[in-house]
């Protein structure tokens, strides 16, 4: 795969201002053109030539996608998609009433990628699979093999669950924070407009193999809107990497919990980086429901998370791992008697 | 095809014509000649092509220069004034904290952006603000030693030759 790297192949570059007007450069050029957000993911994938748009549609322009709103459910609010994360790790609202989610945006990547990249780039980017990224031609490139999943292969950050013939896993760090949340993404399209649960907006390779949402070509993720369900909840988000900067998660895991006294009323449990969409653990939640916060829930918590799953040669470490921080979620990280 | 850009370096106008998929790296390098601005990974991890927009680190590689029409872009070479080093150059140079050099305008661009902000950080704060840059020669120590360094000193210190 002798290619050009470095450098992007030459393409038409479109900057429409409104959503309307993205809307009707992706209806015509269709599968060719590409929506480009803060460019991280895309244009490390022009520049290795595997992906070769012969149209950018550059949605920088396009100013009502950007910024921070309050909406009318109380204490909700909505982030337009090409919102930086900065902005969203730095927003006094969110860090007010969804610490949660700032929490994990300030966890991505470095300042740099925090200042340029945005929430609908970072919820809609694409695995880092790297015989994927490396231009492999498995099942998810439209062939029939998957190249993570041989006796010989390196699969070290690869799926615990759910995979389907593909084995790779969904690498954001805000994604589970918003299916925490009960967030609900905004997509407007040929239909008008669509608003979706965030936890339905991931897909898994059982569905479509080569793509990570529900987002069709002639799709737009426009905004994100956070009910004020969870504001001000009991909220834990950790990220487990190799390096403490730059790098995507080996497991991520986010929670919400509404605790009376010392009683859970109600939880939200998702952890990513294990399968190819953030994986909302239900199954713990209904039995956490009722419980006390304590050392004993959060391992039998733990035990119950791991159900099914699945590892790989060279995974396994993520199955403890993931235990673990599902058990910090619970009962926290401080000694408990 | 090349297209007509108006950009503003390190405080003046500059028209440039260029193609719409060249990235800031390639436009600030290869056609503005300011090569102090250097060319690492290509894909976010490494830093070195750290500029700042609008006083905020971003990687010159990952960006496209049409996004920055109306922005101050600002480079290594823009961190001089009157021929005189900025006092975190003078700082890294006194406290030994540049090596090869390579990663050097770009830690410098990041570390000027965090004191603009925060004139008194702490050592914790510094990393966090330096950590989308790489270092393969230094250890960092004496990065962060000279980020300290310059935090102390007056911020508008330029009286300092450039030749150290």
């Amino acid at each position: 795969m002798a290619v050009i790297r470095d450098t992007m192949a030459e393409f038409d570059l479109f900057q429409p201002a409104s959503i309307d007007d993205a809307l009707a450069l992706k209806r015509r050029y269709g599968k060719t053109s590409w929506a480009l957000a803060g460019g991280l993911d895309s244009l490390d994938w022009f520049k290795d030539r595997i992906k070769r748009p012969e149209v950018v549609i550059d949605l920088s322009a396009v100013e009502s996608m950007r910024g921070i709103r309050e909406t009318d459910d109380a204490d909700g609010v909505e982030i337009g998609a090409m919102t930086t994360l900065t902005e969203v790790a730095e927003h006094a609202g969110i860090l007010s009433r969804f610490g949660l989610l700032a929490d994990a945006a300030s966890k991505v990547a470095t300042p740099q990628i925090r200042n340029q990249g945005t929430i609908g780039g970072n919820v809609t980017q694409d695995t880092r699979c790297w015989y994927y990224r490396g231009g492999w031609p498995c099942y998810r490139a439209g062939g029939n093999i998957c190249y993570a999943d041989t006796p010989t292969a390196i699969n070290r950050e690869h799926a615990l669950f759910e995979s389907n013939r593909c084995v790779a896993v969904n690498p954001s760090d805000t994604a589970p924070a918003l299916v925490a949340l009960d967030a609900k993404f905004v997509i407007m399209g040929g239909g008008g407009e669509k608003v979706v649960d965030a936890e339905d907006y991931f897909i898994t390779p059982a569905k479509d193999i080569t793509r990570m949402t529900i987002l069709e070509p002639g799709e737009l993720l426009t905004s994100i809107r956070i009910p004020g369900t969870w504001a001000g909840a009991r909220f834990y988000f950790e990220k487990v990497r190799d390096r403490q900067a730059w790098d995507f998660p080996l497991v991520n895991i986010a929670s919400a919990m509404k605790v009376s006294g010392n009683t859970i009323e109600d939880i939200r449990l998702v952890v990513n980086a294990v399968g190819p969409r953030p994986l909302r653990l239900t199954d713990v939640e209904r039995q956490l429901k009722g419980q006390s916060v304590t050392e004993e829930v959060g391992q039998a918590a733990g035990e119950l998370a791991l159900l099914g799953a699945r590892p790989l040669q060279h995974n396994a470490y993520k199955i403890p791992l993931m235990r673990n921080l599902v058990k910090r979620a619970i009962r926290g990280t401080g000694a408990r008697a | 095809m090349k297209h007509l850009l108006n950009l503003s370096v390190n405080g003046e106008p500059v028209e440039v014509a260029v193609p719409l998929h060249h990235t800031l790296l390639e436009v600030l390098r290869e056609d503005l000649r300011l090569t102090g601005t250097k060319h690492g990974c290509e894909l976010g991890e490494c830093g070195t092509c750290t500029v700042l927009v609008d006083g905020e680190p971003v990687l010159s590689c990952l960006a496209l220069p049409i996004e920055l029409e109306g922005t101050e872009i600002t480079t290594v070479e823009g961190l001089t004034k009157d021929g005189r080093a900025h006092p975190l150059q003078i700082a890294f140079a006194e406290t030994g904290a540049a090596q090869c050099g390579y990663c050097t305008p770009g830690i410098l661009l990041a570390a000027k952006a965090l004191l603009g902000r925060n004139p008194r950080p702490t050592r914790l704060e510094i990393q966090e603000a330096l950590a989308g840059n790489l270092c393969r020669c230094t250890g960092y120590i004496q990065i962060l030693q000279a980020v300290e360094r310059a935090a102390a000193a007056d911020p508008a210190d330029y009286t300092k030759p450039i030749s150290v």
